[in-house]
């Protein structure tokens, strides 16, 4: 394997990469909104359970690298930062294949004051921007609730539904070993196989997800006065690009939310993880009212320029590195 | 047999799937950014031919099969099964005419084929991609046809019918693409 040296991405693409971390750069700028460095190197991690930090050593102690800047940002922003944006590097174990890579570039941002659709609003003008210095054809964007979007493929909505019924077709569609998995599980499959795959072209943004899928997003009623979380994510052709939310600022209900996650990595005989007591600290504190958003620049290249893999638009991709 | 977990799949591997063998063409993972990994894969079910597609959880693990492709070399029938040589030991094995399929109108005794077996016996049998037929019956050519580039039907030594050029006759020897039954030229004795 030695003599596999080579880059993945070709010199136009290389020079393409440069020019879109340029503009990403370059609209926060114009909108007065600070660039942050912060650590991708830490003492704590994420406690989510379906989120695997790479585990380092600094000095004899454990270390993680970050899965994402979330929790230095929120920190900053706890201690009045305003507005800001980061644009760097993160890091997920055993996440490989076409569409993943364990070291990834992320630009994720916060807005003071801000509602989750005010944040697609604005998410929605990048990319178009982005995207429309590309190509002749306008991007074009559609906005859909994640229960409309659910329904118009399984004639069902995804909450009210008895979880039996949603393990059922989970498991026709899967296999049988999804019989027994939770509605957020069943949910994610279902969503994944199905309803990406019917996406219409260019930006759709997805809002209102389930409230059992809510991370660190509000909960709030929805038009039809569903329980359901200020959660949204983008989707570019069919790819998944970003997940934003109307942040929780409830520090006890974020508290209880960790220690959940800490069952569940407990029930899956997965690695412990302590809840990052400085983020706690902040939040209880007192987060302000913000929106943030997470994208994956790597996979938006991806759309850009029309790749079958990231292994096409990183310099090294880890089979490479 | 060893299981294997998600993490390991890779296309060529072969499982058992519902009972029957069945070998890993593609894997991919689904990930959503904040829910379970998956991994979604599709498979050839080996006894059957048929694709499937199916979504694990990751982490799930499958029992391997059983299954290993052999270089052996046909060595005649018997009407009920077709018998096959292992060129190191002499070991045999007798095919059932379902494992053998298609390829039985393509056998020669000595052509070395590849067989699959499954627990020790033969799946499935593919011919070698290419083999040299000698023609049983064909209708002789008419004279002044050839500049059309026409064909006609010819029936070989095994009992496969081809399409050939019109200036061939019973007794030629002809080389055949087992895998298109395509006529690929005349061969000279």
């Amino acid at each position: 394997m030695a003599d596999n040296w080579q880059p993945g991405i070709n010199r136009s693409s290389l020079r393409d990469r440069s020019e879109l971390l340029q503009s990403l750069r370059s609209f926060f700028q114009q909108r007065q909104v600070p660039e942050v460095d912060v650590p991708v190197l830490g003492r704590s991690t994420v406690t989510d359970s379906n989120i695997e930090s790479v585990n380092a050593r600094v000095a004899g102690d454990s270390a993680y690298l970050q899965t994402s800047p979330e929790y230095f940002m929120k920190r900053l922003l706890a201690a009045g930062s305003g507005d800001i944006f980061c644009l760097g590097k993160a890091f997920r174990d055993a996440e490989i294949g076409r569409r993943h890579n364990p070291e990834f570039t992320m630009l994720e941002w916060y807005r003071c004051g801000w509602d989750e659709h005010q944040l697609m609003d604005e998410l929605a003008e990048l990319i178009s921007q982005v995207a429309n210095a590309r190509s002749e054809a306008p991007l074009t964007v559609t906005k859909v609730s994640y229960a409309d979007s659910f329904k118009s493929v399984f004639g069902i909505d995804p909450q009210s539904t008895e979880l039996g019924t949603l393990q059922k077709m989970a498991a026709e569609l899967g296999s049988e070993s999804w019989a027994d998995e939770s509605r957020a599980n069943c949910l994610d499959l279902l969503f994944s196989l199905k309803v990406e795959a019917q996406l219409p072209d260019g930006l759709v943004l997805i809002y209102d997800y389930p409230a059992c899928q809510a991370a660190l997003a509000q909960i709030h009623l929805d038009a039809k006065g569903r329980s359901v979380s200020r959660r949204f994510e983008a989707f570019f052709n069919r790819m998944e690009l970003a997940n934003g939310y109307r942040e929780l600022t409830d520090a006890r209900e974020q508290r209880q939310r960790f220690d959940k996650d800490r069952e569940q990595r407990h029930a899956d005989g997965k690695p412990e993880i302590t809840v990052d007591e400085k983020l706690m600290a902040a939040l209880d504190d007192g987060l302000p009212a913000c929106a943030g958003v997470a994208l994956g620049v790597d996979r938006l290249l991806m759309q850009l320029q029309g790749a079958e893999s990231l292994d096409q638009v990183m310099p090294f991709s880890w089979s490479r590195s | 047999m060893a299981n294997y977990s998600t993490n390991e799949f890779r296309s060529g591997l072969k499982l058992m799937l519902d009972g029957d063998p069945c070998s890993i063409l593609e894997n991919e993972l689904v990930k959503p950014g904040k829910g379970q990994a998956f991994s979604r894969v599709k498979l050839r079910n080996l006894k059957t031919g048929r694709v499937l597609e199916k979504t694990f959880k990751s982490g799930e693990s499958l029992e391997g099969a059983d299954v290993v492709d052999m270089d052996m070399q046909y060595l005649y029938e018997d009407g009920d099964f077709w018998y096959f040589m292992e060129p190191d030991t002499f070991e045999q094995h007798q095919a059932t005419e379902q494992a053998v399929g298609d390829a039985i109108k393509w056998l020669r005794e000595q052509d070395v084929c590849v067989v699959t077996l499954y627990n020790g016996s033969p799946l499935s049998v593919v011919p070698p991609n290419h083999v040299d037929l000698a023609i049983v019956q064909t209708d002789p050519g008419l004279r002044g046809d050839t500049a059309q580039g026409g064909s006609k039907p010819a029936k070989l030594v095994t009992g496969a019918v081809v399409k050939v050029p019109l200036f061939l006759d019973e007794g030629d020897v002809i080389k055949v693409d087992t895998r298109t039954g395509e006529y690929q030229g005349r061969v000279k004795e």
